[in-house]
């Protein structure tokens, strides 16, 4: 690794050992980036935690963190990421269970009690349910927000936006309302793959509106341009070339050069009396 | 009289307080969100018996900004100031995690000088950040000159950010790649000058007022101790787990940048007490000034921004000459960078504690996730049973020796 990245202690090794310990909770297993990654099945995943905590060799003590992330085209689409630490050991492992907004993930504050405010900042954040978490309320949010603000399809601006308002003497909540519309620029080269239809190409694909109907097809009327050209191009009886300064269409160069002329004379009579301003 | 005897044996009555004859209700108060020890906003619910604290139910989130879904909508380089205003106290250290992620997910070769200079100024931010909290905590139980001295020590290290990166406290510096300008040959000499004299005499000046104070120590000593086993479960780490007990730091353990070529000692406490994490804080304040002056030695000459042109736009003056500088130039502050598809969790030892960066990459231009793991969010969790069977007063001494700020806390 070239990077000047945290360096743990050696991952070689841990894959088996979670396997040993673990047998076929684990569904599945990545090593990228120097960080591995167990996918655990969702129900048993308090009995992987404490194998994972326990186990001689694995002993990893501590949860620093839960993340969730959202994949809204997948079925299960969000992943709960544990993050956990092995102080002895000195490595990092990342524990993964998928679900969606209805199957509870089983709560893991009876191995690591700081699980509690993580679990809740992902239930604040995603929707996601943790069962036996006696506590998930919302955590970062304000009081009384609806909607999970992280998921994809959560707008960046919100829903709704407060001010103080002198009238009611309090803070009231109105629907958001943009000065300027929020911009997104799209970078995907259309050349490398872009899953999307050009702007304008979606146009092709429809039925022609009514009130302004075009005649032709664009390569309709790229063919009859072109068999257009073909008819209109009149020959030619001698091909115009210019072998001589007579068939440049010059005219006739002068032959001496013109009397000084006299600049023509500025003076304007003044009409007296007659303009606006005087 | 009786009672003076048993405070002072350390024998609290807070187990089964005696209250008389007259029964007593629990009541419940509000601390904060506008409370000048709260460390910014923090909404504590207390349920008290007497002034003996029953249950604490803190509520964050009263600056939540929404950082991690606006950085979903940033490019990588655009995200970096947001990093600055998580935690303001210490800015430097936070931009530190998020352009290790992205290295790490570019797997981009960072130049020596660089890498020196980060750990150079990461540790300037220590010191500027352990100034703001350990004044803060002389201040919140009662002492106030310490405060003040300590406030000029910290005055200095904004000069120094000011002068490498034009800015005080949201600096902006640290860049994928590197750093953005070398700090002029000046500024490291000052910076040199006042490791060895200013520093010192302001600093062991403030902490001998109030190290072996006996009211500081009153107010301090054996008041949330927290054990090394509930350090560990309930996910502490820097000071917090330190003054546990558990030499865990994470320059030592997983070194980044070039903090495997320092020397320097890890303090750890031995009872995990508000003191003992005062006193962790007070020698990391002196270690890190041992780290800068190794950097101030052995800093090599070089570049301090890796050459690739496809990550770090070009300087200045050859925009002026070249097409293709230009060219970069443009792609690189329009478009910015794809960074390869992938996720990365990088921890770096962030004066509070671990600060984590949980990036998910989609190939794209932008992070698809970016989770800051916050140090207050574990430490404040905490604050409930720490503060179990102490004193209303005591709050004060403990939300200090946790060191939180909302900007990181709330994101």
């Amino acid at each position: 690794m070239l990077a000047p990245a945290p360096r743990t202690l050696s991952n070689d090794g841990v894959i088996d050992a979670a396997k040993a310990a673990l047998g076929d909770m684990i569904v599945d297993t990545l090593d990228a980036v120097g960080e591995i990654t167990l996918t655990i099945d969702r129900p048993r995943l308090i009995d992987a935690m404490i194998g994972l905590r326990d186990t001689p060799g694995l002993e990893y003590q501590q949860l620093m963190e839960i993340a969730g992330v959202d994949y809204p085209d997948r079925e299960d689409r969000f992943d709960v990421c544990y993050h956990l630490l092995s102080l002895t050991k000195n490595r990092r492992l990342r524990v993964r269970v998928t679900t969606d907004d209805v199957k509870p993930v089983p709560s893991v504050t009876g191995i690591w009690p700081v699980a509690g405010w993580l679990e809740r900042e992902v239930y604040d954040m995603y929707g996601v349910l943790f069962e036996g978490n006696r506590d998930l309320r919302r955590i970062l949010t304000d009081y009384g927000f609806r909607g999970h603000p992280q998921r994809k399809d959560f707008p960046l601006s919100g829903y709704v936006e407060l001010r103080y308002s002198e009238d009611a003497k309090r803070v009231v909540y109105e629907p958001v309302q943009l000065a300027q519309d929020f911009r997104t620029f799209d970078f995907m080269s259309p050349w490398e793959g872009a899953e999307y239809i050009l702007p304008g190409d979606e146009k092709a694909a429809m039925p022609e509106a009514k009130g302004a109907p075009s005649p032709v097809t664009a390569d309709k009327l790229q063919k009859a341009d072109a068999a257009a050209a073909k008819k209109a191009t009149p020959k030619a009886k001698t091909p115009k070339t210019t072998e001589s300064p007579a068939q440049t269409g010059e005219g006739k160069a002068e032959a001496k050069p013109a009397a000084k002329r006299k600049p023509r004379k500025v003076d304007v009579k003044k009409a007296p009396g007659k303009g606006q301003n005087q | 009289m009786a009672d003076y005897v048993e405070e002072l044996l350390g024998e609290t009555d807070a187990i089964d307080p005696t209250t008389g004859d007259v029964a007593i209700q629990n009541y419940t108060i509000n601390f904060g969100p506008q409370h000048p020890a709260a460390h910014g906003v923090l909404r504590l619910v207390m349920e008290l018996d007497g002034e003996i604290i029953d249950r604490i139910d803190p509520h964050v989130g009263l600056l939540h900004r929404g950082t991690e879904k606006l950085i979903e909508y940033k490019t990588y380089a655009q995200a970096l100031p947001y990093l600055d205003r998580l935690d303001y106290c210490s800015p430097l250290c936070m931009e530190h995690s998020f352009v290790l992620a992205v290295e790490k997910l570019l797997d981009l070769e960072v130049p020596l000088r660089a890498q020196y200079l980060r750990v150079l100024f990461a540790e300037l931010t220590r010191i500027s950040n352990h100034m703001l909290n350990l004044g803060s905590h002389v201040m919140d139980v009662g002492a106030m000159t310490p405060n003040l001295w300590l406030f000029e020590v910290r005055e200095d290290c904004m000069n120094f950010f000011e002068r490498v990166s034009g800015a005080r406290m949201h600096s902006n510096y640290f860049r994928v790649g590197g750093v953005h300008q070398d700090a002029p040959l000046k500024l490291l000499a000052d910076i040199g000058d006042w490791l060895d004299t200013r520093l010192p005499r302001l600093f062991e000046d403030a902490i001998s007022l109030v190290a072996d104070n006996r009211i500081f120590k009153q107010r301090n000593v054996d008041i949330a101790t927290v054990s090394r086993d509930d350090a560990i479960a309930w996910g502490f780490s820097g000071p917090m787990i330190r003054a546990s007990g558990i030499p865990w730091d994470l320059r030592k353990s997983q070194p980044y940048d070039v903090y495997d070529r320092m020397e320097f000692d890890v303090p750890v406490g031995t009872r995990g007490d508000c003191y003992d994490r005062f006193m962790v804080r007070v020698e990391e304040v002196r270690q890190s000034a041992r780290i800068i002056k190794q950097c101030l030695r052995e800093m090599p000459e070089g570049p301090v921004m890796t050459l690739d042109r496809k990550v770090a736009p070009p300087r200045r003056a050859e925009m002026k000459r070249s097409m293709e500088a230009l060219i970069h130039h443009f792609k690189l502050f329009t478009e910015g960078y794809h960074v390869p598809a992938g996720e990365v969790y990088v921890a770096t030892e962030s004066p509070k504690g671990e600060f984590g960066v949980y990036l998910v990459a989609d190939g794209s231009n932008k992070p698809y996730r970016c989770k800051l793991r916050p140090t207050a969010f574990s430490h404040l969790q905490a604050m409930d049973f720490m503060s179990k069977g102490h004193m209303l007063a005591d709050t004060t001494a403990i939300l200090s020796a946790i060191d939180v700020v909302f900007g990181e806390c709330d994101r």
